[in-house]
């Protein structure tokens, strides 16, 4: 009868044989009402849902997913967790966000393996070092970690960047963030949803949403594959199929699909112990706890709902992988895979109402919804508690693009939109 | 690597083409705009998973396009020049 993990339960299930841990979350049928309905099973949805117990006690919630939790975007990105923007409604945003994960394997007591071992972004002429220094001041200013790197300093954390004097893209320095660093992304979503299912909230698996139940112009629940199911309050954190979801509730919004691709080499051993982005590659590079060197990079060209990605965005990535480190030239790569991504004009994601009363958006990460995880989650349940924003969400509303107040954010999300 | 069909130049690698948004998106037209639908035109899109009619630019040869494609198998099912004259 282990439910908690502790060096304890370890112990003693370790003396029973391992024959005493209960499944970590119920697969409950679901039942015809809920005082809540989260639209989506991955990191931002079970978050929503874990907040919405934690935070505001609403526990009879239902979180349905049309394949498996945690199966889309948030066991296909890189693991990144990072805080390192521009502008101050991005730093309270993803500022707050940093914050809880760092103490979320103790909120959840499931050990999500953050790891900070710090980030560098790379800068690769004496203009980009300008530009870098005035990111550094705009983070400091906002109260986040940041310091301006020497070429010396960012020999010091990796030492195997292509440093040689004919390197095509030479380091002048970088943006380092010392708190940045990766965490175990399946075990974000496996430990939200373990801890929301201790709460109470129904977590409903190969339930796909295939129309709204629209009475009065408000929404007050979903058709299903598993049957109607109603609320008053219903949120969407679905990704990169927001604009399917949107279609169905009889609305547009401003957002275009990509797949986004990542792959991992074999795995090494340890050889880089920190987060490495370089603009002028379109790459960023981090080594894996098992040491598969992992790699990611831009959207693809072509606007997709395919998770398979394209050779043309592939090869470029490849490429610009060996400039920075020819010491990969070695390497196999073991995997390639895609997520799709809802990239958003100002590159900014949308949190608020949707123009359907009742029902409440979480969309728009696109390549950066990782790192937000635990403040999408807290934000959304914010809204289908309160039916309001607070002051971090607010910004984020999607009346921002009929207002003109974007929060142009693609420097701070370090990879070409 | 996926060839795309310029209706100017016929099958050509996908790098020569960039992707320039939702066909049939009309520019408002007149004086007084409402504020809504300025934003509507700028930023809303249909974003259709399956068939999606998009204007397309061949960067070789200079030419908008529209061609029809499915978003999920990536297969083209028609290219036609935007004033219909060319057919790949």
């Amino acid at each position: 009868m282990t439910r908690r993990y502790s060096a304890l339960s370890l112990f003693k299930e370790g003396l029973a044989g391992q024959t005493g841990w209960k499944q970590a979350w119920r697969s409950p049928e679901p039942k015809p009402t809920y005082d809540a309905i989260v639209i989506g099973g991955g990191g931002h949805g079970l978050a929503t849902a874990y907040y919405l117990a934690n935070n505001h006690g609403i526990t009879r919630v239902a979180v349905l997913e049309k394949g498996w939790i945690g199966g889309g975007n948030t066991g296909r990105n890189t693991t990144v967790v990072r805080s390192n923007y521009y502008y101050p409604e991005s730093v309270e945003l993803y500022g707050l966000a940093h914050r809880l994960y760092e103490g979320l394997s103790k909120d959840l007591n499931y050990n999500v393996m953050l790891s900070q071992r710090g980030m560098v972004n790379l800068c690769h002429s004496t203009a980009e070092m300008e530009i870098g220094a005035r990111t550094v001041n705009a983070m400091q200013i906002n109260g986040i970690d940041a310091e301006l790197f020497s070429p010396d300093d960012v020999r010091r954390v990796a030492p195997i960047y292509n440093f040689s004097p004919d390197a095509r893209f030479p380091v002048f320095g970088g943006i380092w963030q010392g708190r940045a660093g990766t965490a175990r992304h399946d075990a974000v979503a496996w430990g939200y949803a373990r801890a929301a299912s201790r709460l109470g909230v129904d977590i409903i698996q190969n339930c796909e949403i295939t129309d709204f139940i629209v009475e009065g112009g408000r929404c007050r629940g979903v058709q299903t594959t598993r049957g109607a199911i109603r609320a008053e309050r219903i949120g969407m954190a679905v990704a990169g199929h927001s604009s399917v979801l949107a279609a169905k509730a009889g609305f547009r919004l401003p957002i275009n699909s990509y797949a986004l691709q990542a792959c991992v080499s074999e795995p090494v051993k340890p050889i880089l112990d920190t987060v490495v982005l370089s603009p002028g590659c379109g790459v960023y590079v981090s080594q894996s706890d098992k040491g598969e060197i992992v790699i990611g990079g831009g959207l693809d060209r072509i606007p997709s709902y395919a998770q398979r990605g394209n050779l043309p965005t592939l090869e470029s990535v490849i490429a610009g992988v060996l400039e920075m480190f020819p010491i990969f030239g070695q390497l196999k790569l073991m995997r390639q895979w895609a997520g799709i991504v809802d990239v958003v004009p100002d590159s900014s994601p949308i949190i608020g109402p949707s123009p359907l009363p009742n029902l409440f958006l979480n969309c728009g990460w696109g390549t950066g919804g990782f790192k937000a995880i635990p403040a999408g989650g807290a934000l959304l349940a914010n809204l289908l508690a309160t039916g309001k924003h607070n002051d971090i969400s607010r910004p984020f509303d999607l009346d921002r693009f009929a207002a003109g107040r974007l929060i142009d954010e693609a420097a701070g999300s370090g990879i070409a939109h | 690597m996926q060839l795309f069909p310029c209706p100017f130049c016929g099958p050509r690698d996908e790098t020569e083409f960039h992707y320039g948004g939702d066909a049939g998106n009309a520019r408002p037209d007149g004086a007084e705009v409402p504020t809504d639908r300025w934003a509507g035109y700028l930023y809303l899109r249909g974003n259709p998973k399956g068939t999606a009619r998009e204007i397309w630019v061949h960067m070789n040869c200079g030419e908008f396009f529209v061609m029809e494609r499915d978003t999920v198998t990536h297969k083209v099912l028609s290219s036609t020049a935007l004033g219909g004259e060319h057919t790949a």
